[in-house]
């Protein structure tokens, strides 16, 4: 025991105070006895005999000696206990503490994981079940098809049931994989994916077996020749095992794929965090991804794939030795195989060469020859303050994966409608704690807010997209349109000056037409002082609560977007009809909690996400700037395309030629004449603009034709600023 | 003749088929094309002082497409083009009330190809010049515009009229005088009156002055149109008759004097068949005041306009004459102006029976 308690004493010098988020340390949050140290090792059981000290860590309590007073984390009440107290019942503790399985201890503190509320919980299952899937056929190379249906039952109760095409899961490992906490192959490994502890799926079942009582329900089959398994199973809390209710072989007209079916106390909620709200931001953040999805309401959305190419697999690499922190080094350097430390730091970190090795234990005054495991505190301190004064290439940028501008802006353009002006920028990945990661930004502005659909024809009268009742008068008919109060619809009928007790189906033609440009002035107007939405993504998951937590709301709430011409309140978020979607991607994800909502606020990653921000603010400045003008232009085309029919008709008679021709031919004229109206312009900015290649995962284009865009200073070269 | 005139319409077809030619070369290669139009502006206008009249010089104007101003008027150009085409296609003459109503329809969002015919009227002028065409030539003709009576007996259209026994209303003259309309058959007229009030004219209708006087009234209803000038013109170098004018003793009614004389601004072009360099200003002169000792009761004060109108028309280069000067001079010394009925203040028919007579057989007037 005692080796352990000096590990831990390390361990909590290298943490940071309590209150403030900390990055998962994976390796650092279970008991040594129980680390097998090679990060590969799939089949691990071990991982149900949890320890407190470990779990205590993990949630960035502070460790008082011995421990307080039933040894449960959940039971943080009675921390004040004289020394000499615990000291006594330690031992007794410690019995105690290898008792508590992680199941149980999940099973008392389901808000940590996502499940404090019915809603949440229906979002968390979701969420879980689709990473799972997305995750699955990247790796299996599959081009991912999902399934997602929610069915309501009675008693507040839902069944969840996510269908995916992946590569299927064999026998035996299905009922670890779903019944069992901590099970997975994500943990063990620094790879950009979606999940990472290997929590989310058990949880999920769990939750659903602590308010329903019913077993989780799985269908897998790895391929045509295979059979088709299905499973019910449930967990054992105490034990962190599953109870294999049913095991049988099922008729499957699938191919390959899983299927999980969890019945679940749930509550289905609209707006912004919704589920459609998810998986449409699913569906943005992954292009390659096609959903058909039902929801409670038995609606049925489809979210069509929008490349047909899947991202570059991410790379598994080794910790980066710049950023790493203490406790992880000393883990680190504790568990490496190696015999001597110049070894160790060279094989369990990347982009230590023999030579790098050599100067750090140089600068630190530790012999290269020195067994890691024996090194005392000092030297790895000692260690720790050298390594960030030697120069050490950037760790391989292959590990982490862009959407990419193009696919980014597409994605977005497909959700968002209507916009004006769209932008992407995808920043070069960067390191945090020794962990390479990237940012992308893309950004949609202006436009037509839901526009209202000029049907052109006075029997359908529509306004932003919804028939009015022709029986209503009206002032009545406006009411029932989504969002409208009395003093709206009041005010849309003064500025188009109709009486309100009109009927709907005696309207002018050209009082419709008043009625449409009054709601549009209305809408603007609203829209104007409407905070911009914020669509957050981690390694490609949407994240949807802890909004005011995360560091990329932090980055866009700090920088200053009046600099942009976008309205925004002090300190607050940017206003307008203006989405802003910031995608971080990395090995490592630092959520600031287990329930994954929220990144956490490392000074690297503000800066990245705020240099991203700027370049595409910098665009949307100069297209806000330039839109007067494009109008302008645009007007001007119109009217030289009005008087076209008639000059072609005329030059045609008087030469006996014809009009059609002459017409094409004047429209041809008049495109090359507008594009050498806006020619300066272009020539300038591609002038100022300095081409440096930005990494660029998936190989998206950068050959746009943007004629949007301004921007000289930017230091990667973009391709977005289409104006739609 | 007519072999004459449908070579003419030849000539004019095939020039418009060259303008609209160069223009869709232009366009098949993306450019924009420009159809040179000669400027009818005062600053293309040369005084010919040797021939005494206005010429329009060889300015031209660009007018293309492609040109948030233009676009429409070239488009309004060439459909004023076409539908001068189908006249001389189909040998027919019509009046420019009709091409503003054959080329006026409507565009996209309510906008018409013509609002009114103020704006086709330019448009078709501009055409005349551009072809080197005139409006007759053309197969257009303006509505007609002014009346006559008086010592005459002419032909029009194989009509034979007397001028003598035109009633009250006089004789209209048509927008197109030309020799294959209207030939002169019988003139007894020692000189012709053209005035530019109607009210006057009737006055001396009634009092038969043109019987007394021996000679041809005309009026033309302020600026005389094509067909007045071209038929004074036609009379003072065919018959030989010398022409005197009667105008109001304002700016406008020197310049409807000096159109008559030197030819237009704006129909530079027509001076040489048009102007009459030795037309007689009668009067009202700015010293008649004076001269016939009219009540100043009846004057009326210059306003901002005629002042700035009067400075304008001192400054034209054929109104650099002395006596021209000192008219100008005395009228915006005096800040009045005078209608030709201010005569009416003497006596219902002081204008037939002293006035002109007076001013006539002493030779008072300007040249």
């Amino acid at each position: 025991m005692s080796k352990k308690t000096m590990d831990d004493l390390f361990l909590f010098t290298a943490e940071p105070p309590a209150g403030k988020p900390a990055p998962q340390d994976p390796p650092a949050d279970e008991d040594t006895s129980d680390v097998i140290p090679d990060a590969d090792a799939p089949d691990r059981h071990e991982t149900g005999s949890f320890m407190i000290a470990g779990t205590d860590n993990l949630f960035g309590e502070l460790w008082e000696d011995a421990g307080p007073g039933d040894g449960g984390p959940s039971a943080g009440t009675d921390q004040r206990v004289p020394r000499q107290r615990p000291r006594v019942k330690a031992e007794e503790f410690a019995t105690q503490q290898r008792e508590i399985s992680i199941s149980e201890f999940f099973a008392k503190n389901k808000q940590l994981l996502g499940f404090d509320s019915a809603a949440r919980a229906l979002m968390t299952t979701v969420k879980e079940a689709v990473d799972n899937s997305l995750d699955a056929c990247e790796d299996a190379g599959i081009l991912p098809t999902l399934i997602v249906e929610i069915v309501n039952l009675e008693d507040n109760r839902m069944c969840v049931i996510v269908q995916d095409n992946g590569p299927g899961i064999v026998r035996e490992q299905i009922p670890k994989i779903f019944a069992q906490l901590l099970y997975g192959s994500k943990f063990h490994r620094l790879r950009q994916s979606r999940g990472q502890q290997g929590i989310g799926i058990s949880a999920a079942g769990m939750y659903g077996q602590l308010t329903t009582g019913k077993p989780m329900r799985i269908t897998s089959r790895i391929g045509e020749r295979h059979p088709a398994h299905y499973f019910e199973l449930m967990m054992d809390l105490k034990k962190n095992r599953a109870r294999i209710v049913k095991d049988m072989i099922v008729d499957w007209d699938v191919g390959h794929g899983t299927r999980v079916e969890i019945e679940l106390e749930a509550q289905y909620k609209s707006g912004r965090q919704s589920l459609d709200e998810y998986l449409a931001q699913t569906a943005v953040a992954n292009p390659h991804t096609e959903i058909f999805y039902t929801n409670p309401r038995g609606e049925k959305l489809h979210f069509p794939r929008v490349a047909m190419d899947l991202p570059r697999q991410p790379e598994e690499i080794r910790p980066h030795p710049h950023g790493v922190e203490l406790g992880m080094l000393i883990k680190m350097l504790r568990e490496s195989p190696h015999r001597r430390v110049s070894a160790s730091l060279q094989h369990e970190f990347s982009r230590v060469t023999p030579r790098i090795a050599e100067e750090i234990c140089q600068l630190a005054g530790v012999p290269i020859t020195r067994n890691p495991q024996k090194l005392t505190g000092d030297e790895i301190q000692a260690l720790y303050k050298a390594i960030p004064q030697v120069k050490i290439l950037a760790p391989p940028a292959t590990a982490v994966v862009p959407i990419g501008e193009e696919l980014l802006r597409r994605g977005l353009a497909r959700q968002i409608r209507g916009a004006e002006f769209y932008v992407s920028r995808s920043r070069n990945p960067r390191v945090y704690r020794g962990n390479p990661f990237l940012v992308e930004v893309a950004i949609a502005y202006g436009g037509e807010l839901q526009g209202l659909v000029d049907h052109g024809d006075p029997g359908d009268i529509a306004v932003a997209g919804v028939s009015l009742d022709q029986e209503k008068t009206v002032a009545s008919a406006l009411l029932d349109l989504p969002g409208f109060t009395r003093k709206k619809v009041a005010e849309c009928l003064e500025k188009s000056g109709i009486s309100p007790r009109k009927r709907v189906k005696s309207l002018e033609f050209s009082e419709i037409a008043q009625l449409r440009s009054a709601y549009d002035t209305y809408a603007r107007q609203e829209a104007d002082t409407t905070s911009a939405q914020i669509i957050r993504l981690a390694n490609r998951v949407p994240l949807l609560y802890q909004l005011k937590a995360c560091a990329i709301s932090k980055a866009i709430m700090d920088m200053n977007w009046r600099r942009y011409g976008v309205t925004q309140p002090r300190g607050g978020f940017p206003q307008g009809p203006l989405v802003i979607m910031v995608h971080f991607a990395s090995v490592w994800v630092p959520f600031t909690s287990e329930s994954k909502e929220a990144v956490a606020h490392y000074e690297e990653i503000l800066e990245e996400i705020r240099l991203a921000l700027q370049d595409c603010a910098r665009e949307l400045s100069g297209w806000l700037a330039r839109k007067v003008k494009i109008k302008a232009n645009r007007e001007r085309k119109s009217l030289f395309q009005r008087y076209i029919p008639d000059l072609a008709r005329s030059l045609a008679v008087l030469t006996g030629g014809k009009a059609k021709d002459l017409d094409g031919m004047i429209q041809e004229a008049l495109e090359e004449y507008a594009e050498q109206v806006a020619l300066p312009e272009m020539v300038d900015l591609e002038a100022e603009r300095v081409p440096v290649n930005a990494f660029d995962g998936d190989g998206d284009g950068d050959d746009d034709n943007d004629d949007d865009n301004d921007d000289g200073d930017d230091d990667s070269d973009s391709d977005s600023g289409d104006d739609v | 003749m007519a072999t004459k005139r449908e070579k003419k319409d030849e000539q004019i077809l095939a020039r418009m088929r060259d303008l609209a030619e160069s223009v869709i070369t232009g366009f098949r290669e993306k450019g924009n094309p420009p159809v040179m139009i000669p400027q009818r502006s005062l600053s293309n206008s040369v005084f010919d002082e040797e021939n005494s009249i206005i010429r329009m010089g060889d300015k031209l104007q660009e007018r293309v497409f492609f040109h948030q101003g233009q676009a429409k008027r070239f488009m309004q150009t060439f459909l004023v083009a076409t539908a001068c085409k189908e006249l001389l296609d189909v040998k027919k003459t019509t009046s420019i009330r009709d091409l503003f109503y054959m080329t006026k329809h409507t565009l996209a969002r309510g906008e018409n190809t013509f609002d009114d015919q103020s704006e086709s009227d330019p448009v078709l002028e501009d055409l005349e010049v551009t072809l080197g065409a005139l409006r007759e030539e053309l197969h257009l003709f303006a509505s007609n515009k002014g009346t006559m009576v008086g010592n005459l007996t002419l032909i029009d259209s194989g009509d034979t009229i007397d001028c003598r026994s035109m009633g009250t209303g006089g004789y209209g003259i048509p927008s197109i005088v030309e020799e294959h309309v209207i030939q002169f058959k019988k003139c007894e007229a020692d000189f012709v009156l053209i005035m530019e009030k109607d009210a006057v004219w009737r006055r001396l209708n009634e009092d038969k002055f043109w019987k007394k006087h021996n000679c041809i009234m005309m009026q033309s209803g302020g600026q005389t149109s094509r067909g007045v000038r071209r038929m004074l013109r036609r009379l003072h170098d065919e018959k030989n008759l010398p022409v005197y004018v009667l105008v109001d003793n304002d700016p406008w009614g020197f310049y409807i004097y000096s159109v008559l004389k030197f030819g237009s601004i704006n129909l530079a072009f027509e001076s040489e068949r048009m102007a009459i360099p030795k037309a007689r200003f009668l009067g009202l002169s700015s010293f008649d005041r004076e001269k016939f000792d009219l009540p100043s009761v009846v004057t009326i004060a210059l306003n901002k306009e005629d002042e700035k109108r009067a400075r304008q028309i001192m400054n034209y280069p054929w109104f650099k004459d002395k006596r021209w000067q000192n008219e100008m001079k005395k009228m915006m010394d005096s800040k009045v102006k005078l209608e030709l009925e201010a005569l009416s203040s003497r006596g219902i028919s002081f204008i037939s029976e002293k006035y002109l007579p007076e001013k006539i057989m002493n030779d008072d007037y300007l040249e």
